[in-house]
């Protein structure tokens, strides 16, 4: 790999991203930083709530500006700061150098719209494609991801195609300018197994053939083993373990990461839900203010969890984690007492 | 969409007769005949009074009445109205166009102004253009249109002169000169406005809110994911949506301005279908008030179908069979 190839496309630097509820701000990600780099997989798991969503939507600047905002950190994308850039300078980058599908494929198209003509908005938005080339593209873009007949299914609207062929619309949209970052937030989670399967492939196609990074957000490490290069796994806005997939999945150290491991659904059952986590993800307004904010719901908890917050470091080379059973993650304060 | 209008103007027959039906046992309900407004009962021979009655078929039993009726209104004979001592028909075709050009500029008016000052309160909601204008629609809305009408009278038409305030064409005009045309837009300008401004509120408000909820949808997020300008977001992917209710809305509203502009009429004198058909009803014209609720009804129906083939046009998740 030469030097480039492994150079950060995407750095996030202590990110905060708060909603308002009842006249306050809560944080939904809580200091998060990340790093993709070019051609490389990175997933995020973590259960409902963990601010998956969130954190990718502030990447793309999509959070309803009225009652959320990015409180404090940085977003690089190729080396230059997007998180304060001006709507004209973002619209010139999202679509085209970095774009996104998200969770839920039946609501995502615009419903008065012909197939046709929304993916061709992506090339009149971006390029200068006359009407004729960004149709053609568009027919030639649905082939890709797999769509049979494209030549018909331009010219049709979004409720006559199943939740599969949406997301597939979707994706043709996404890479229609051949962006360098593809964020798929839970791109299969409201499809049914065998088209999630076919979905996941033609994402990993797509990955190799374009030689696009991608972040891929999802629940389920199954797909993660599948997929990923790296994994970050998410809880209540923080992150509590990265590493690459080898060492994630044969090494695991956080607990909620191996509860997690437990309960991968396997190949004869259809569980979606991570069931076997006691208890559930806090909500915003109920999130504790210090100590480990799993310690609530974990089996292996210490008193001094509730007390002083786990800091995410390296415990062996290339894999973090953030959980006072490592001694590295430790404050330092906290040693020296 | 042929076969669905078609299929749709002949389920209209059945629903028609019995419309019919209705307004014809109606009218013969009503207190008194059309004839007793017409002879002084005390100075007339009660003999000629019955033998008008027979000539007239008013001894007639009632089916053969009203088949008559019937086939008469069918072939455009409305009958002869006992107050204008003129067809029926002829009176009505002669407020049809006022009504038409009435209906059409205030709704051209209502709609203008409800997609300007909607579109731009849904884009910046809860700030001060926002308040302004939801100020101007809650006294819209609780004005009463006659009030409003009236006001509008004193000052433009009174006080400032600008507009005429009542007629629907200054007398002694050619019709099909320029001036005969101005003429009857002047006209017809202040009560457009005053109807048309009035029922805007509304629209505006409407509009307004169906964009805020439009705007907070899964496939705005799409286009702006895409790199889509905000402008066109709201000009071109939530318009379109919220046009959707809109449009349906037009098909019902010719029918109540056609019917219903009856107050505004009367304080304008201007000679629409509503102020003939209030005057009918005073004076008990019966041949004019059958004729105009069997025309009234017939144009409910089509508004309806408008409004639905309306919908099929602008939604394409409605497929009409
Ligand atoms: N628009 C919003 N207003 C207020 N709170 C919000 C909003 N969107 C998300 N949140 C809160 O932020 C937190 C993180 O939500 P987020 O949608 O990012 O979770 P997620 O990890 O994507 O979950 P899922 O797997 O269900 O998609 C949750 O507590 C949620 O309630
Ligand atoms: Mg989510």
């Amino acid at each position: 790999m030469s030097e480039r190839d492994v150079s950060a496309l995407l750095e996030v630097k202590d990110l905060e991203t708060s909603f308002l509820i009842n006249g306050k701000y809560y944080n939904a990600v809580d200091g998060v930083s990340l790093r993709v780099n070019r051609k490389q997989i990175v997933g995020i798991v973590g259960e409902s709530g963990c601010g998956k969503s969130v954190m990718s939507l502030s990447i793309m600047n999509l959070l309803p500006k009225n009652i959320s905002r990015i409180r404090r950190g940085e977003i690089v994308f190729e080396g230059k700061r997007i998180d304060h850039l001006g709507e004209e300078e973002l619209n010139r980058i999202r679509g085209k150098e970095m774009a996104m599908i998200f969770q839920e494929p039946m609501t995502s198209l615009n419903p008065v719209f012909t197939i046709g003509s929304q993916i061709a908005e992506v090339f009149f938005t971006h390029t200068n494609l006359s009407k004729k080339e960004a149709r053609q593209r568009s027919i030639e873009l649905l082939r890709s991801v797999g769509i049979a007949r494209p030549e018909s299914v331009v010219n049709e609207y979004p409720h006559q195609l199943s939740g599969g062929m949406r997301q597939r619309v979707m994706i043709a949209m996404a890479i229609a300018c051949r962006p360098k970052l593809l964020i798929a937030d839970e791109p299969t989670t409201a499809l049914d197994v065998t088209v999630q399967a076919q979905i996941l492939e033609l994402l990993k196609d797509i990955q190799a053939t374009n030689e696009m990074a991608v972040m891929l957000i999802t629940h389920d490490l199954g797909v993660v083993a599948e997929m990923c290069d790296e994994v970050i796994v998410m809880y209540a806005g923080k992150i509590v373990e990265r590493a690459d997939v080898h060492s994630l999945f044969y090494h695991p150290k956080h607990p909620y990461t191996k509860l997690l491991m437990e309960s991968i659904p396997r190949m004869d059952r259809e569980v979606e839900t991570l069931s076997s986590i006691r208890g559930i993800v806090p909500s915003l307004a109920q999130m504790p203010r210090s100590g480990c904010r799993f310690a609530e719901r974990c089996p292996k908890a210490m008193p001094e969890c509730k007390i002083v917050t786990p800091k995410l470091t390296e415990h062996s080379p290339g894999h973090e984690v953030a959980c006072l059973l490592y001694e590295e993650s430790v404050p330092v304060h906290e040693v020296m007492k | 969409m042929l076969q669905y209008t078609i299929r749709r103007l002949l389920g209209m027959i059945p629903m028609l007769l019995l419309i019919s039906f209705v307004v014809f046992t109606l009218a013969k309900m009503m207190p008194g005949d059309p004839f007793g407004g017409e002879i002084d009962p005390t100075r007339t021979d009660p003999k000629y009074i019955e033998e008008m009655r027979e000539k007239l078929g008013y001894n007639d039993p009632i089916y053969v009445q009203y088949w008559r009726w019937i086939t008469k209104f069918l072939q455009g004979d409305f009958g002869i109205s006992t107050t204008h001592k003129m067809p029926a028909s002829e009176i009505i075709m002669e407020r049809i166009p006022n009504t038409l050009l009435l209906a059409v500029t205030s709704l051209v008016i209502t709609y203008v102004f409800a997609f300007f000052m909607g579109m731009y309160a849904g884009r910046k909601p809860y700030t001060i253009s926002d308040h302004v204008i939801a100020g101007y629609n809650y006294i819209a809305l609780a004005v009463p249109s006659f009030v409003a009408a009236i006001v509008a009278i004193y000052f433009f038409s009174f006080k400032l002169n600008l507009f005429p305030y009542s007629g629907s064409v200054a007398i002694g005009l050619q019709p099909g000169t320029w001036e005969y045309y101005v003429s009857r837009l002047h006209h017809v300008a202040l009560p457009a406005l005053v109807l048309g401004l009035m029922s805007t509120a509304s629209y505006t408000q409407f509009l307004r809110n169906d964009i805020i909820e439009n705007s907070r949808k899964d496939y705005v997020r799409t286009a702006r994911a895409k790199g889509v300008k905000e402008s066109k977001i709201y000009n071109k992917h939530i318009l379109r949506n919220s046009m959707i209710p809109l449009v349906t809305f037009l098909g019902f509203d010719l029918v109540t301005l056609v019917s219903g502009a009856v107050i505004t009429e009367t304080i304008f004198t201007y000679p629409g279908l509503g102020q003939l058909f209030l005057q009918s009803v005073a004076t008990r014209d019966y041949a004019v008030v059958m004729s105009i609720t069997m025309l009234l009804s017939i144009f409910t129906l089509l508004g309806n179908l408008i409004a639905d083939l309306l919908y099929g046009i602008v939604d394409p998740r409605i497929r009409l069979e």
